[in-house]
């Protein structure tokens, strides 16, 4: 490596080009930090992106119509839905066909409860449908066109065919249509029916309520963090437990003890009575309303506002402060135009982290929240567990997903994701 | 100037004390008059108080009791930003946020001075530091240096009259600081701004000032300009911070006028100048390693001389410094100019040496 003349890579020392044994050192380096994070690594690998992705997959994933009735769907092909027609026999003894296995399988209800997301009646229709063509025989039975509509006149309604077939396909946009309040028709994508149009309103109103949230946690952590960071060590850590305090309480409890002091008869209201500022007959309403959600939430996520803006505070030396009144500027003058940009991470890093918590936040509006004041996440929850509508809990939760993704990245376009400091 | 009637003086503390915890002081008592355009240093060792009086003087601090006058008026109830004194902070303290055109612009918009003006001091500003093609970058883009320098541009920028700085050049290379004590004297004599200037470097406060206050304790232990101050010391504090210098101790023997025979411990006879010490008291003798004479043919007829043993010779180039046991004292350090006709005492040999008697300086113990 001595003189290095020549235009050639430059060599190390036994020869070889020096990037290559520069990579062959850091290779190394990096077998071994990946050794090390490798169990974490397996860990969110399988307890968390795979679930996740299988469960977001499940927003678009629609095979069960075409595994439970694949001939009927490759007959319905053939049918022109828009003819105003009944198909002809061949989808009828399809479908007949079709329906003795999934029968025998005991699949047939689980169509029906997926079709019926999208048709009222469906679910009873197959159910129905059922126990009847369990006895036809589908080689000497034919022709079944007639029987079936025996058997439910729905059978002849060239609704219920346009729906199965809309549904055939594999992959659907179908759940996406729904969560944002619109349905697969033969015809395209249509709004649904105004009474069932609430998920857009919800996602705007969780959306809104989760900014208002954030904005208090702004108004009420900002002179804690300022007055924390401004204390003697030895006190400000005394404080600071009973900032984190709430964390040592279960989040059950706080938000139960929330509703006790919320309820028209709860502590608020009676105080407010005693002092004459409120008439007893016209008690306030702060729960189960967007009142009650805002004000438990502000509560429970406030320490996670504070934390940054403490930390970043910290920093944060008072010369600046000194400096800037020596050279003429008022208390306020100082704070704004010298305190305050520079402690803008802080508020950054709390906003983002209370704002991502509260608008995927679950517990706190089911319990304070009533009709009015539930969030997404709620409908989410909702879908998961009692309508068991997994492919639309799936579809809101990915738009959830994504509008928390779109937001970060605004905000890095705006306030820069490198001025945000986490501790 | 101002109606100041008391002869000019600019910044006045009078009879000030300082207690941060109720009760200890740390500032005891402190008096100080500077006149229009000084540059005075607090110098003295850490925690003796010197900051506490700068933040006093800029208004972070207040005063336990005691009053301190600005141009005649007492500032004891005005607050920091209507002081009008520039400071610069010992970490300069320029805000990370801003770039440095507008670090420096700050001052004049919280004075709500025009646009244009303001573009125009800035840049006057910038360019007196010779720091004019950096208007547009952050702090964090600068060297220590410049910073600094961009720290003296925004406490001058506003044009106040008094200065104060508190150990400015502590973060700076020995070289850098060198260069920057100069550029400040210059800037501050050009200016004609009054400066106060702290720190606890004793060559920084020598070759800088007018006058170097010794703060030691929470009071000032002397008050003078450097060269007074180094030669002649008033008590035994500032003898040992100011310079280098050897210490012996005795008793004050008699006093006939401008010198003082002092018996030291070991027994021997010494002539020196008495400062603050009487007849019968303790003393700690002063004098410096270049005011040590070993050549009998020097001194004056009749002065005390004393037996020396030579410990060490160091050749330093331009001088050489010798090291002795004088009265039991193994730190007895001479210092002599390299000449041809200087002699190298051999380590182990016994020499007599001595001093004139007004700069040996006999003080409190
Ligand atoms: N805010 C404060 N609260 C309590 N005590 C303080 C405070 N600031 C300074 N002190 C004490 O006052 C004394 C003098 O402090 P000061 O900062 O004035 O010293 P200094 O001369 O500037 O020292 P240094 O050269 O180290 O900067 C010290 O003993 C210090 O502990
Ligand atoms: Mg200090």
């Amino acid at each position: 490596m001595t003189d290095n003349t020549s235009d050639g890579p430059m060599l190390a020392a036994d020869g070889t080009p020096l990037k290559k044994s520069l990579a062959r050192a850091l290779r190394l380096q990096k077998m071994r930090a990946l050794m090390l994070i490798a169990p974490l690594l397996l860990f969110v690998l399988f307890s968390f992106i795979i679930p996740i992705f299988s469960m977001l997959s499940r927003s678009v994933e629609n095979s069960i119509v075409v595994e439970t009735l694949p001939l009927t769907v490759t007959e319905l092909q053939a049918w022109n839905a828009d003819s105003g027609e009944l198909p002809d026999e061949p989808v009828y003894a399809a479908f007949v066909a079709d329906m003795v296995v999934a029968i025998d399988a005991k699949r047939h209800t689980r169509l029906g409860t997926r079709l019926n997301y999208e048709q009222t009646g469906m679910s009873s229709l197959f159910r129905k449908s059922g126990r009847k063509i369990k006895r036809m025989d589908p080689e000497a039975d034919a022709p079944f066109k007639e029987k079936l509509i025996d058997v439910d006149k729905k059978w002849g309604d060239v609704e219920t065919w346009r729906v199965i077939k809309t549904h055939s396909p594999t992959i659907t946009n179908g759940y996406f249509l729904n969560a944002v309040d619109m349905r697969r028709t033969p015809e395209g994508a249509q709004s649904q029916p105004e009474d069932k149009q609430i998920l857009v309103k919800l996602f705007g109103r969780t959306l809104i309520m989760s900014l208002i949230i954030t904005g208090s946690c702004i108004l009420l952590g900002y002179p804690v963090a300022w007055i924390l960071a401004n204390l003697p060590m030895r006190t400000a850590n005394v404080l600071m437990i009973l900032v984190l305090l709430p964390f040592w309480t279960s989040l059950l409890v706080r938000t139960s003890a929330w509703k006790v002091m919320l309820q028209q008869q709860g502590v608020i209201n009676e105080v407010l009575v005693w002092l004459g500022m409120v008439a007893d007959d016209s008690r306030l309403v702060m729960i189960n309303n967007q009142t009650g959600t805002i004000i438990a939430m502000t509560h429970i996520l406030l320490p996670f506002m504070i934390l940054p803006m403490y930390s970043v505070m910290q920093t944060i030396q008072p010369t600046y402060l000194r400096a800037a009144k020596s050279m003429g500027a008022t208390n306020w003058t100082a704070f704004w135009r010298v305190y305050f940009p520079l402690s803008i991470p802080g508020i950054g890093a709390g906003s983002i982290l209370v704002f991502i918590l509260a608008i995927g936040y679950y517990i706190t509006p089911e319990i304070v929240g009533g009709t009015k004041g539930v969030f997404i996440s709620n409908r989410i929850a909702y879908h998961i567990s009692s309508s068991l509508n997994w492919g639309l809990a799936a579809a809101l939760g990915t738009i959830l997903l994504v509008v928390v993704l779109i937001l970060y990245w605004a905000y890095d376009k705006i306030v820069g994701i490198d001025n945000v400091k986490l501790g | 100037m101002t109606a100041s009637s008391s002869n000019d003086a600019f910044v006045e503390f009078e009879r000030v004390q300082k207690s941060y915890d109720g009760e200890t002081l740390v500032v005891k008592d402190l008096n100080l008059t500077m006149p229009r355009g000084e540059f005075l240093t607090m110098l003295g060792p850490s925690g003796s108080g010197k900051t506490t009086c700068l933040m006093m003087l800029a208004g972070f601090e207040t005063a336990t009791h005691g009053d301190i006058r600005l141009g005649g008026t007492s500032i004891n109830n005005i607050p920091p930003h209507k002081r009008g004194i520039g400071m610069v902070f010992q970490n300069y303290a320029l805000f990370p946020h801003m770039t440095i055109a507008e670090n420096l612009s700050f001052p004049l918009e919280v004075r709500k001075i025009g646009k244009s003006e303001r573009e125009e001091k800035v840049k006057r500003a910038l360019d007196m530091v010779e720091m004019g093609a950096f208007g547009g970058r952050r702090p964090a883009q600068l060297s220590g240096g410049q910073q600094q320098r961009i720290a003296l541009a925004r406490a001058l920028v506003f044009e106040p009259e008094l200065v104060l700085m508190d150990e400015p050049l502590g973060a700076l290379d020995k070289q850098l600081r060198e260069k920057m004590q100069f550029e400040i004297t210059d800037l501050a004599h050009r200016l004609g701004i009054t400066t106060v200037y702290v720190t606890h470097d004793q060559t920084e406060a020598m070759t800088m000032s007018d006058r170097v206050a010794v703060f030691d304790d929470g009071r000032i232990q002397q008050l003078a300009p450097p060269d007074t101050l180094y030669e002649e010391p008033e008590n035994s504090f500032v003898a040992q911070f100011i310079g280098e210098n050897n210490t012996l101790e005795g008793v004050v023997q008699e006093i006939n006028g401008e010198v003082a025979v002092v018996k030291l411990d070991d027994g021997e006879l010494i002539d020196a100048k008495p400062i603050n010490v009487g007849v019968g008291d303790r003393t700690r003798v002063s004098i410096r390693p270049e005011r040590v004479e070993y050549n009998k043919d020097r001194l004056k007829e009749g002065t005390h001389t004393i037996k020396a043993e030579v410990l060490e010779f160091i050749y330093m180039g331009d001088i050489f410094r010798t090291r002795l046991r004088v009265a039991g004292n193994d730190e007895f350090v001479i210092k002599t100019r390299n000449a041809p006709d200087q002699v190298r005492h051999e380590p182990g040999s016994m020499i007599e040496i001595g001093w004139l008697p007004e700069d040996c300086r006999a003080l409190d113990a």
